[in-house]
């Protein structure tokens, strides 16, 4: 295990440096709910292949700020580029041609309950690659849950799937349309230490395969250390701290070593 | 009224979600005409029953058929399918996308490029929109039907006989605008149903409102549109 706990962290090194253009850039995001103001003028950004890991407490703005990249959210003020576009000035149906681009997969995974894990796969295959054929659009699938490991899982419904097997499905749907962008909305939320290390392990050679950049928003720190090229520290809508797992390991700021210890 | 308007622009542009309209269509219809059925039997048998004994006391039986037909086919026998779609179907769909919301199923079609109104909500009322007046042509004749068992308990007729009389009332006027009246009645239940899911809010407790005001909402206007056509037809003859 400690052996590949150093491999990991010398990928991650390796990974820092062949950091090249952004494929996130945040400046000044200012997003309120009434009065409420949630996210206070954020600066961000996110190299390609690199997963960058945000840390903060629930209500500081986590959810907000990746659901701003999908235009979940409009944000009030700032400027956002994703893949070199903004989703709040976009159009609908280019907003969407900009999501294919973009994964994201959610806390509870949001798996389809009426469909089958089989039909989860294929609906985005459906709407999306009309001219695949059906072959192609198989072999996908059975691409996707092998990566996974829940080949056996395929005419299952998801009301038959424990959380760690339903993260794996949503994982599987999102990157069947091989998003180029990750969006990790508190991936390993709920899960026991295994099952939580099992998907992060499964984030990175996710993130290795196919070459993907990502944002994982977690409260786990096993997911962030092992995920995490680099972590963000967002408090109250603001960011406090930014390095890698070790640098704020080190920390000083009370606040900040109270995720560590 | 943004929600009717965005019905309205996107159902009028294709491509449509076929497989998913023709499921809704199954769910709609084919599942709703047992109890459709059997309750505009027992609507028809009653409705009879109790008449007779004063079209008895008016020596009038042999207009039974006819009274019947003209209640069944102008009044009764649409809004009563109307109202137990908005029941079995509207609370139905209320439950499922307010269920979809609180469980971020609709956001997730949202974020991989699929428009969830198009294939949630214009797909449902849709299919409403075209199997209630489907299922109201079939209550109407079943109703028929229970009124001739009913017509036999007492007095001897033959199915033929009860139908000739009964149709010999019914004019184009008694046919045609409850037709179109159930068009209204489908769509409304089905926008209904789908408009308390789609903006129902996080939590499990939601739902069960979303299911509940949209039975609610959907039957108060199916009265509504009811007396709208009411006064409609009436002007026109």
């Amino acid at each position: 295990m400690t052996e590949q706990t150093n491999d990991i962290a010398e990928q991650k090194r390796v990974a820092r440096n062949e950091h090249h253009e952004p494929v996130i850039t945040i400046r000044g995001l200012k997003k309120s709910f009434k009065d409420h103001e949630v996210l206070k003028g954020v600066d961000l950004e996110v190299r390609k292949g690199e997963n960058l890991v945000i840390l903060g407490k629930s209500g500081s703005g986590k959810s907000v700020l990746i659901k701003c990249l999908v235009g979940l959210e409009r944000p009030d003020e700032g400027e956002i580029k994703v893949l070199g576009q903004d989703p709040s000035t976009l159009k609908y149906d280019e907003l969407n041609v900009l999501r294919v681009r973009v994964g994201f997969l959610f806390q509870n995974a949001a798996l389809y309950d009426s469909m089958t894990v089989k039909e989860n796969l294929l609906f985005p295959l459906r709407m999306h690659k009309k001219t695949m054929t059906q072959e192609k659009k198989d072999a996908r699938i059975m691409e996707m849950l092998e990566n996974v490991g829940l080949e056996d899982a395929i005419d299952q419904l998801p009301s038959r799937l424990s959380g760690g097997q339903s993260k794996r499905i949503g994982l599987a749907r999102t990157l069947i349309l091989r998003p180029e962008i990750m969006l990790y909305d508190e991936p390993t939320t709920g899960l026991d230490t295994g099952t939580s290390r099992e998907i992060s392990e499964l984030m990175i050679r996710t993130k290795k395969k196919y070459n993907i950049s990502s944002i994982t928003i977690t409260h786990d720190m096993l997911c962030a250390k092992l995920t995490a090229d680099r972590i963000i520290m967002l408090r109250e809508g603001v960011i406090i701290a930014e390095g890698s797992y070790e640098e704020l390991e080190k920390s000083r700021d009370e606040w900040i070593r109270s995720f560590f210890y | 009224m943004s929600f009717a308007g965005r019905y309205f622009r996107e159902v009028l542009r294709p491509p449509y979600e076929w497989r998913e309209i023709f499921y809704q269509c199954y769910l709609v219809g084919y599942k709703s005409t047992f109890l459709i059925g059997l309750t505009a039997f027992i609507m028809g048998m009653v409705l009879t029953i109790q008449t007779r004994p004063s079209m008895a006391d008016f020596g009038a039986i042999s207009l039974i058929p006819g009274m019947v037909s003209v209640s069944v086919v102008r009044e009764i026998g649409p809004v009563i399918t109307a109202l137990i779609c908005c029941g079995k179907v509207g609370s139905r769909m209320g439950a499922e996308l307010g269920s979809m919301k609180v469980t971020e199923q609709i956001d997730a079609m949202e974020v991989s490029a699929i428009n969830p109104f198009r294939y949630l909500v214009v797909t449902r009322t849709l299919a409403t929109t075209l199997m209630i007046p489907l299922l109201t042509i079939l209550a109407d004749a079943i109703a028929l039907f229970g009124g001739y068992i009913a017509m036999n308990i007492h007095d001897a007729t033959t199915l033929r006989h009860f139908f000739v009389a009964a149709f010999a009332h019914l004019e184009f006027i008694d046919v045609f605008p409850a037709i179109i009246k159930s068009f209204f009645f489908g769509f409304v239940i089905g926008l209904i149903g789908c408009y308390k899911g789609y903006r129902a809010r996080r939590g499990t407790e939601s739902v069960g409102v979303a299911a509940n005001s949209a039975v609610v909402a959907g039957s108060l206007a199916v009265f509504v549109i009811d007396m709208l056509a009411v006064q409609i037809t009436d002007i026109l003859t």
